[in-house]
């Protein structure tokens, strides 16, 4: 799904010499462009929710930033995401481009496997921020609390989506650990978290 | 030379590596990458890195202290800002803690707070934080003798032969950053951040605060704002710019570049040999802000070279270029090249 950028851009992880940030291909974002936004925002919703319940600290974190609304806005994407993180239940929602200043206070932008990589510890946000890989907008001090919030939460998005799942976790989450190291490998993006033990 | 006086204070041979932490999680990722120490700070504004989202709670830094010392880390507590009139309590309510937690060190900056500890805590080890900004023998002495200072954390306006002519002459240990952001001030001494936006690193732990921070994309141009007054803008594909003043791009006089400072970060690895021979106990890492990513990386590295030094071995190539404000690294006042 994903490819390796062309631009010469290098990645924020450690060190030179690192392939650039892979961006998702056209034609898979044309793809993913045609399934119904309900139910990509169902699945989203259930995650995120999730997320909330079994990481309550994040919200210790943010603070008072709990009340902005987010862009997360993957920009190898035809769809972005709003998020509102709010303690008592955080709601997302999927928005088509052009989404309007006025509907976020904090927008943080870049590839998808850039945010992902941050979301999982192995790429820093700094760097990412300082080699143009990633832009902030807006409410800097709201985007610095989500980013240290996440960062000291270790997610780990397979192990969040299998959680999902319930009495039926276990089913998902072997065969997950099987997949998601070779699609790791084939796409360079970091879909674990950094340091993940091996299920 | 007092190299051997410095390598006796750690548990590994050679230079201690100090870690930052904002975080548990960075804590626990300093630890399993090579810390010696790791230094941290509470939630509020006693420590210089009063970020939106960083920080521990005292229950948090309860399990920090637990966690490092249970793999024989070493926890030290920043608390070096400097005490506002009327609210002084709130920062020897720091070191109280700091003490009744079982931290290993605080790193204090202000007298009068040095003065709290030493009488209040006698047992509680003393680090004097580089916002003190003492950088000569004399003044070194006179913390170590007044208060019982049993590090310094040395400002970045030495040479590394100042830096072994200050080892020779005081019997106390120092440290010394070696990675991470750079502070052209006298340390400790900077009101460009207050000047900007009324809150400093000094009074309230931030240096331009986030709260202040605005970016806007104008035309093929980023634009880096801070409160009222654009630092930087930059054009497409250059490095992104973070707006402290003193590594602002200035126009005047037909000339137009970074007056102050270039927005660079110090990476003095190459230096190691050099600082270990000149008597400094221990290397500092910066980064207290930074992610878990940022933290595995350059402990890791650091961990490595100074592993490498002391067993003879070359020191490996590494090069973090990447994670630095700028995208570009620098040894700083070490080697004065310009003198």
């Amino acid at each position: 799904m994903f490819r390796s950028d062309r631009e010469g851009r290098r990645a924020a992880g450690a060190g030179d010499g690192k392939p650039g940030i892979p961006t998702v291909p056209p034609r898979a974002a044309e793809l993913l462009a045609l399934l119904p936004r309900p139910a990509l925002r169902w699945a989203l919703q259930r995650l995120v929710a999730g997320v909330g319940r079994r990481h309550p600290d994040l919200f210790e974190r943010l603070g008072e930033h709990a009340s902005a609304t987010f862009l997360i806005d993957p920009t190898d994407l035809p769809v972005a995401v709003r998020l509102w993180p709010r303690p008592e239940g955080p709601q997302v929602e999927i928005v088509g481009r052009p989404v309007l200043r006025s509907a976020w206070h904090a927008r943080i932008a870049g590839p998808l496997a850039a945010l992902l990589g941050m979301i999982h510890g192995r790429l820093d946000g700094d760097a990412l921020f300082f080699s143009r890989d990633l832009a902030i907008e807006g409410d800097t001090e709201a985007v610095l609390a989500l980013r240290n919030a996440l960062d000291d939460a270790e997610l780990d998005l397979p192990d969040e989506a299998a959680a999902c799942l319930g009495p039926l976790s276990p089913l998902v989450a072997r065969p997950a650990g099987l997949v998601v190291p070779l699609a790791e490998r084939m796409t360079g993006v970091a879909l674990s978290r950094a340091g993940r033990p091996p299920l | 030379m007092t190299g051997a006086r410095a390598r006796g204070a750690g548990q590994r041979p050679g230079p201690e590596l100090i870690c930052p932490a904002g975080t548990p999680a960075a804590l626990r990722t300093a630890v399993a990458a090579g810390a010696d120490a790791v230094y941290c700070g509470f939630n509020d504004e006693t420590n210089a890195r009063n970020f939106p989202g960083l920080n521990f709670s005292r229950d948090e830094m309860a399990r920090a202290v637990r966690h490092a010392r249970e793999r024989g880390v070493r926890l030290l507590l920043a608390v070096n800002t400097f005490p506002r009139a009327g609210a002084f309590e709130l920062w020897t309510r720091a070191v109280d803690d700091a003490a009744r937690l079982g931290v290993d060190a605080v790193i204090l900056a202000d007298l009068g707070l040095l003065n709290y500890a030493a009488h209040r805590h006698p047992d509680l080890r003393l680090h004097l934080s580089v916002q003190a900004a003492a950088a000569n023998a004399d003044a070194i002495r006179f913390y170590a003798e007044t208060f019982g200072v049993k590090r310094v954390v040395l400002p970045r306006v030495l040479s590394v032969e100042e830096i072994a002519a200050i080892n020779d002459a005081v019997a106390c240990e120092t440290e010394v950053f070696v990675f991470g952001g750079l502070c052209v001030m006298a340390e400790g001494r900077c009101s460009l951040s207050s000047y900007a936006t009324g809150r400093s690193p000094n009074m309230n732990g931030v240096c331009s605060p986030a709260s202040h921070v605005a970016y806007r994309e104008e035309g093929e141009e980023l634009v880096a704002r801070l409160g009222d007054f654009t630092i930087d803008r930059v054009p497409r594909g250059a490095p992104a710019p973070y707006p402290t003043l003193c590594k602002g791009a200035f126009a005047a006089g037909g000339y137009r570049g970074h007056v102050f400072e270039d927005p660079a970060s110090l990476d003095a690895a190459t230096l190691i040999p050099q600082l270990a021979d000149a008597g400094v106990a221990a290397l500092k890492i910066e980064g207290r802000q930074r992610s878990r990513a940022y933290i595995e990386a350059v402990v890791g590295s650091f961990r490595r070279a100074i592993d490498a030094h002391a067993a003879g071995r070359p020191l490996p190539a590494g090069d973090l270029r990447r994670l630095s404000e700028g995208q570009s690294a620098t040894t700083g006042a070490y080697r004065k090249t310009w003198r």
